[in-house]
């Protein structure tokens, strides 16, 4: 059995869980402090690719990033990059596709922080950056890891969009869900079998691990354990 | 060296407006909640922009509106203790005062460190979170945390909103203590008249928005001038009066009362203390004729609501307070003659 599928499934999963994570935590920071309108506005259209059927997202992401399309076709020109059918074009579709999962969890825990906090660092003299790193994202960390991992879990999902932008082939762009696809397709039962519960160890893992964030609040700052009164 | 307030700021149909001079000593805002007393505050910290105004600390201006100058909270140089003392949860008692203690040396932040746990009575706690604290172990480490910053002023907001009012009166003494050897300006924002006249020297009233004014404690509580400051102060009642001559007549009542001395022609309220309400014999000089409403014990005193003969239909009770010992057996319905000293009557603006 090849293993080239879980190895790339997991590198996409990883490093689009990496970007998004950074990228969802700064919008949900700098767009709750936006005027109501604006606010609205960027909330629906970032939270969109989480109701769009996954064949939209990679369709429209094709449109833009098509060797004959605006992006695609200048990237082409001017770096000799081809965007699409490479191993990592899966990572554009899968970003995007699990985004608002990390953007709408950090939100979340954004609205719930006790703004007092940051108020009495701010008189204290901390920096603004300090208070965020060091008071507002341990106070939220619940929120910010929970949406983490169920964003890897999705991006580990993701079948639509990527295998519209980044295709199958073997041993370059295949990912579990796509060769599930193609093994099924070309009657090879007993492999996909195999596939399949690779897939379900990884889904059962990632979700024990979410069960476990819940339960205990061990990340404190320090990574001593936190002993509740 | 004091604090110079001066704003103004509208937010939705509420208009705050705020002019006052705090010196080196502990001075009162005084208000009843929601009259803008914490967003005074915040607007002095920086955690509130004003739409107008000149907010100077020590010959600092920390906002003019005017020359677009506004510091942000950080250079302030303002101790800001948070009704809820907003310790960060996510650190120990320890980590927290550091967070105070951002210049020097490691060995002089040590120093400094165990120099606040000893003096804030914190030892065997410093390993603690927030949540494991009393409420008066966690004044005491917010106290700690925002003196380590060596602030030129500090703002109490409600300092003992969050604790039980049994306790109140043990950490009231103890914060007084800390804050002794504390000098520049402490404003301290309460609607507690008690806790004010116990620990301000003096006391800017608030009424929905708007200060009114700057006053001693005596000036407040002995001889208070407007009706808001009367309330306050705590005077029961308080009604619309019309200067006549040297007496007041106050029409909710029907009555006329001798004030000794000539009433000001811009008196609008007249205010009588409920203790100052005394039982007399009948036909005693400016005694009226009052029927009793109401006897409520109270827990070490009597307080009779009174209706005067000529009182209208919707005028408020008068209010009588007595001592447990020398309430008389009054009865509901009962008539009695009632008289008040003219040094008692309260006349307002």
């Amino acid at each position: 059995m090849d293993l080239f599928p879980l190895w790339n499934s997991l590198r996409i999963a990883a490093i689009s869980t990496v970007i998004v994570f950074f990228a969802g935590i700064f919008a949900a920071y700098y767009i709750a402090k936006l005027p109501r309108l604006a606010k609205g506005l960027l909330d629906v259209v970032l939270t969109l690719p989480l109701v769009l059927p996954p064949t939209v997202i990679g369709y429209l992401l094709l449109r833009v990033l098509g060797p004959k399309r605006i992006l695609g076709a200048w990237l082409l020109e001017q770096f000799g990059v081809k965007v699409v059918m490479t191993w990592w074009s899966a990572i554009f579709a899968t970003a995007v596709v699990i985004f608002p999962l990390m953007y709408r969890t950090a939100r979340g825990a954004f609205e719930a922080f006790d703004e007092t906090l940051a108020y009495s660092g701010q008189t204290l003299g901390l920096p603004n950056s300090w208070i965020f790193w060091r008071v507002r994202m341990p106070c939220c960390r619940q929120g910010i890891l929970a949406g983490t991992v169920l964003a890897f879990a999705r991006a580990l999902g993701e079948y639509g969009a990527t295998s519209m932008i980044a295709g199958y082939t073997p041993g370059k762009t295949a990912t579990i869900s796509t060769t599930v696809y193609q093994l099924w397709q070309t009657n090879n039962d007993g492999l996909a079998m195999k596939w399949v519960v690779v897939n379900l160890a990884i889904s059962a893992v990632v979700l024990l691990a979410v069960n476990m964030l819940e339960r205990r609040d061990f990340l404190v700052s320090g990574g001593k354990r936190r002993n509740r009164a | 060296m004091s604090l110079s307030v001066d704003l103004e700021k509208r937010l939705g149909s509420f208009h705050l407006r705020v002019q006052f001079q705090a010196e080196d000593e502990i001075t009162a805002l005084l208000g009843a909640s929601g009259c803008g007393k914490s967003m005074t505050l915040k607007c002095i910290a920086g955690i509130m922009t004003p739409d107008r105004g000149r907010i100077v600390l020590h010959d600092r201006v920390l906002f003019d509106s005017e020359k677009g100058i506004n510091l942000p909270p950080q250079q302030r140089k303002l101790g800001y203790l948070f009704q809820n003392y907003a310790l960060f949860p996510n650190m120990t008692v320890e980590k927290n005062i550091l967070c105070g203690i951002r210049a020097g040396s490691k060995g002089e932040k040590a120093a400094a460190l165990a120099d606040a746990v000893r003096r804030f009575r914190l030892e065997g706690l410093e390993h603690h979170y927030p949540a494991q604290l009393s409420g008066g172990q966690q004044q005491r480490v917010a106290l700690a945390r925002i003196l380590c910053t060596r602030p030129e002023a500090i703002l109490l907001d409600e300092p003992f909103s969050a604790l039980d009012s049994f306790l109140k009166w043990k950490l009231e003494l103890e914060l007084s203590d800390l804050l002794a050897d504390f000098h520049g300006p402490i404003l301290w924002v309460s609607h507690d008249r008690g806790e004010v006249f116990r620990n301000c020297k003096k006391v800017c009233v608030m009424e929905q928005g708007q200060s009114q004014g700057m006053f001693t404690l005596r000036q407040l509580f002995h001889e208070p001038e407007t009706e808001a400051a009367a309330r306050l102060s705590g005077c029961k009642n308080i009604v619309e009066a019309v200067p006549a001559g040297n007496a007041v007549t106050l029409p909710a009542w029907g009555l006329t009362l001798d004030c000794g001395k000539a009433v000001p022609a811009d008196v609008r309220w007249a205010g009588i203390r409920a203790h100052h309400v005394t039982a007399a014999p009948e036909g005693t000089e400016g005694a009226f004729l009052c029927a009793v409403e109401r006897v409520i014990q109270d827990v070490f005193t009597t307080i009779v609501l009174l209706r005067p003969e000529h009182a209208a239909p919707d005028a408020p009770p008068l209010r009588m307070e007595l001592e447990r010992e020398d309430a008389p057996t009054v009865l509901d319905n009962q008539l009695v003659w009632i008289s008040v000293q003219p040094r008692d009557i309260l006349l307002l603006k």
